[in-house]
């Protein structure tokens, strides 16, 4: 029971946060801002229509949006809000997370280059190059949580009673803020990539669904909304660690952990020049490796 | 070899008086002259004199002096025989020869890229259309090509873009112009209903309305047998409104510019400021863009005294709120980050292209014909300083917009300040008769640079032909230099920051 109570909470962490970052870039730009569940509607709407599939493309094409929204709510399974449980928990499922996530990106880019055109192609190499780029920084996050705590589940992670203790609480805290910098790499939003850009040149996530409509970009987007969920709600849980841990708590500290930051830095900031993403993830790799280092003294100073 | 010297300010030319000269001999002289950076081509157009002969006039601009110099070859209509090409030398002149080539099918020799420029027909290769146009290529096994265009996904007008890139690396850029091709100079010569001419010159291209307006007014008035009712009052309207629409235009191209490097807070704040500023034109006139405003030899706005109070008002509040907008722009290190050393056009690449207005003088080439060839209040009641930045990247350009809104906000204030609102401005005349067989210009700086028309006048002294000029022409070849070696994610920023029209261009 307790389960489904997690997975709904789940999704209405990943149906919210998609608002809450609308209202705030909305309000920041000193505008009254669409509605909160505006992308919803919006959804909505493509689900009631149809597909028009390009003749150069294959099976393959029309497989990715199930594929990708597939491996997004897998994901999503392994992930406890708070003192909840996850859905589904084994040993191991850190990994797992991280490489469920990946096969929907590996279809993504696979589909993108089906469609033959140039501006998806260029797209599906940028993808690919920001994809094996931040995924040495997840694993380092997950191993660190594996370090700390001696489980390699999130269930087991985050159900492990932990007294208050100082020096874990600021290394949770440095992971979250990691955490959350990778869900800006994974969600595509500024200083990454740019939903709202029109320039297809320009473009990383966006141009990659250019040859989509109807159902299949409704998948697409839902995907998206719910791969940003699990991260989000994985930094809440390294935050609310200390303070308690209830699902109360976690769920909207989630929703306010991602969207307040995004819609800020979308508000105040300009993209990055493509070739400074590199940089950009690799210095959340580099923070990474400090974080897994600094765990590893501190489980070693506990063991003694 | 001879020229008519005249300036921004003389009355029009008898076509008799310009001096004719044998090609070989306006070859060297034009090569010599443009071999000096302080020459630049105004125009040069073909135009059949009767059914004999095809005569070429060629307006030289001295940056120096202010001079005009016009000077002029012809040849027989059906000779066939190929003449040396200026573009060789030159590449400014490219979009001259292109035209007179696709025209008249004149060959040019050694002329290196014969393409035509607006293909409304090509008469040097009936074969040859837009459709089968062969794009420039590259072999190679690591390079690719993006095509983009010529519908604009959005909502923009049409153009070709050909990039040939290295992963990211753009190594060659090719655009492809004419889509937009409305027969406009066509239109001009067809009718003799000065008012719908007019229409026509607002019509070129919706963002300069004024300045093209302003430029074929200009030409008109100056080919009027009778003179005149000289107005200062109407000088001074004519300069506010050309200064709104700079205004409003490299406002909206701020705001455009943080649009596409995501920047929220600049696009919105220079949106909501552009709107002031083109809702300031339209209470005036009832147009926003300000169609309407600029009639021959008089206007059908006068200033009054409210609505002076009006621009004023809203001018200096656009000023200071604008002012605050270009300092968060400067000082903000990711936006640094995006637009400095990128796009970089070269001062001495702007000086062999032509360029010409706010990317030149981003160069830190600066032309600027309210400082060389000043007419109306220009040179009078406003010692105009161009404004230049030295770098040529896409932050000169942002910053070259940046001051030249405060510069024309001062300039608004300045003239309307001591506007006397009683002297009222002549009503518009569409019928004073003009001189036959005769040349006369208008030069008119726009916002995005050098405007020029040139309106030839034939023996019963209606319009023969009005030839016209929008800085684009010079300037896209411009764009196509600073995307070289860029990333191609960095077009867009380029592209918007040199913003040049499609519609100016392809006439």
């Amino acid at each position: 029971m307790l389960q489904i109570l997690n997975f709904l909470l789940l999704l209405v962490v990943a149906i919210a946060i998609p608002g809450l970052i609308n209202r705030t870039r909305a309000r920041l730009a000193g505008r009254l801002g669409i509605r909160f569940t505006q992308h919803l509607r919006n959804v909505g709407v493509l689900l009631r229509k149809g597909a028009v599939y390009s003749p150069t493309t294959t099976q393959l094409f029309r497989l990715t949006p199930a594929c990708y929204f597939g491996s997004a709510l897998v994901a999503l399974l392994f992930i406890p809000v708070g003192d909840l449980h996850a859905v589904l928990s084994f040993k191991g499922d850190v990994i797992c997370f991280a490489y469920t996530l990946a096969i929907g990106r590996f279809f993504l880019i696979l589909a993108a280059m089906d469609t033959g055109s140039s501006f998806e192609g260029m797209g599906a190499s940028r993808e690919a190059l920001y994809g094996a780029l931040v995924e040495p920084a997840m694993m380092l996050l997950f191993g660190t949580l594996a370090l700390l705590f001696g489980y390699t589940s999130f269930d087991d992670i985050f159900s492990a009673a932990r007294q208050f203790d100082v020096q874990l609480t600021i290394i949770l805290l440095l992971m979250a803020y990691l955490f959350i910098r990778l869900l800006f790499v994974e969600a595509g939003r500024v200083p990454v990539d740019d939903p709202r850009t029109h320039l297809e040149l320009t473009m990383i996530h966006e141009v990659m669904c250019l040859d989509y409509c109807g159902v299949d970009l409704a998948l697409i987007q839902m995907g998206g909304w719910m791969k940003s969920a699990a991260l989000a709600v994985v930094a809440a849980n390294a935050v609310a660690m200390p303070l308690g841990y209830h699902w109360w708590l976690v769920t909207p500290l989630a929703i306010l952990l991602s969207a307040l930051p995004i819609g800020i830095v979308e508000s105040s900031q300009a993209r990055n020049k493509l070739s400074r993403n590199t940089t950009y993830i690799l210095t959340i790799v580099a923070m990474a490796a400090i974080v897994f280092f600094m765990g590893y003294l501190i489980q070693q100073n506990i063991s003694i | 070899m001879k020229y008519y010297i005249t300036n921004n300010r003389a009355a029009s030319v008898l076509l008799k008086e310009i001096p004719e000269a044998g090609y070989a001999e306006f070859f060297a002289d034009v090569d010599e002259k443009l071999r000096d950076e302080h020459f630049h081509l105004g125009h040069y157009f073909a135009l059949p004199e009767d059914e004999e002969r095809l005569r070429f006039y060629c307006l030289l601009l001295d940056d120096r002096t202010g001079e005009v110099l016009i000077a002029s070859h012809a040849m027989e209509y059906y000779d066939e025989s190929e003449l040396p090409s200026l573009t060789a030398r030159h590449a400014e002149v490219h979009p001259f020869e292109r035209e007179i080539s696709e025209r008249y099918g004149i060959r040019f020799s050694e002329m290196p890229w014969a393409k035509p420029l607006r293909f409304p027909f090509d008469r040097f290769d009936k074969r040859s259309s837009m459709d089968n146009y062969p794009f420039y290529t590259m072999e190679g096994a690591s390079l690719h090509e993006v095509n983009v265009g010529p519908i604009h996904a959005g909502i923009i007008e049409p153009g070709a873009f050909r990039f040939i890139c290295n992963g990211e690396r753009v190594l060659h850029l090719e655009i492809a112009l004419g889509y937009q091709h409305r027969g406009v100079e066509h239109a001009f010569a067809a009718t003799r209903n000065r008012l719908r001419q007019m229409l026509l010159s607002e019509s070129i291209a919706g963002d300069s309305a004024i300045a093209h307006s302003t430029a074929f007014a200009e030409a008109l008035e100056k080919l009027s047998t009778k003179s005149l009712p000289q107005s200062e009052n109407l000088e001074i309207e004519r300069i506010v409104a050309l200064e709104l629409e700079r205004m409003a235009m490299q406002i909206a191209d701020t705001g455009a510019l943080s649009m596409d490097i995501g920047y929220q807070l600049g696009q919105v704040a220079c949106e909501a400021l552009r709107t002031v500023v083109i809702n300031t034109t339209q209470a005036w006139c009832g147009n926003r863009f300000g169609k309407g405003l600029i009639r021959p030899a008089g206007t059908n706005f006068p200033l009054t005294a409210e609505k002076i109070a009006l621009i004023r008002e809203n001018v200096r509040d656009v000023r200071r709120r604008y002012h605050e907008v270009a300092e968060d722009l400067k000082s903000s290190p990711t936006i640094l980050a995006r637009f400095e050393q990128c796009g970089i056009v070269s001062k001495q690449d702007m000086v062999q292209i032509g360029g010409v207005g706010q990317a030149a003088r981003a160069s830190g080439l600066g032309r600027d014909l309210r400082t060389t060839h000043p007419w109306g209040s220009y040179g009078k009641k406003i010692q105009h300083e161009s404004l230049c930045e030295p770098a040529g990247d896409v932050m000169a350009r942002l910053l070259v917009r940046c001051r030249e809104v405060l510069q024309s906000a001062d300039y608004i204030e300045k003239l309307l300040c001591d506007f006397n609102p009683e002297a009222a401005s002549p009503k518009p005349d569409f019928d004073f008769s003009l001189k036959a067989d005769s040349l006369a210009f208008g030069l008119v700086e726009g916002w995005r640079g050098e405007t020029c028309h040139v309106v030839v006048t034939d023996h019963e002294g209606a319009v023969k032909a009005c030839k016209v000029k929008d800085p684009s022409l010079h300037n896209w070849l411009g764009l196509a230099l600073a995307v070289r070696g860029e990333g191609i994610s960095d077009f867009p920023i380029c592209n918007k920051s040199f913003n040049l029209s499609y519609c100016g261009h392809d006439l």
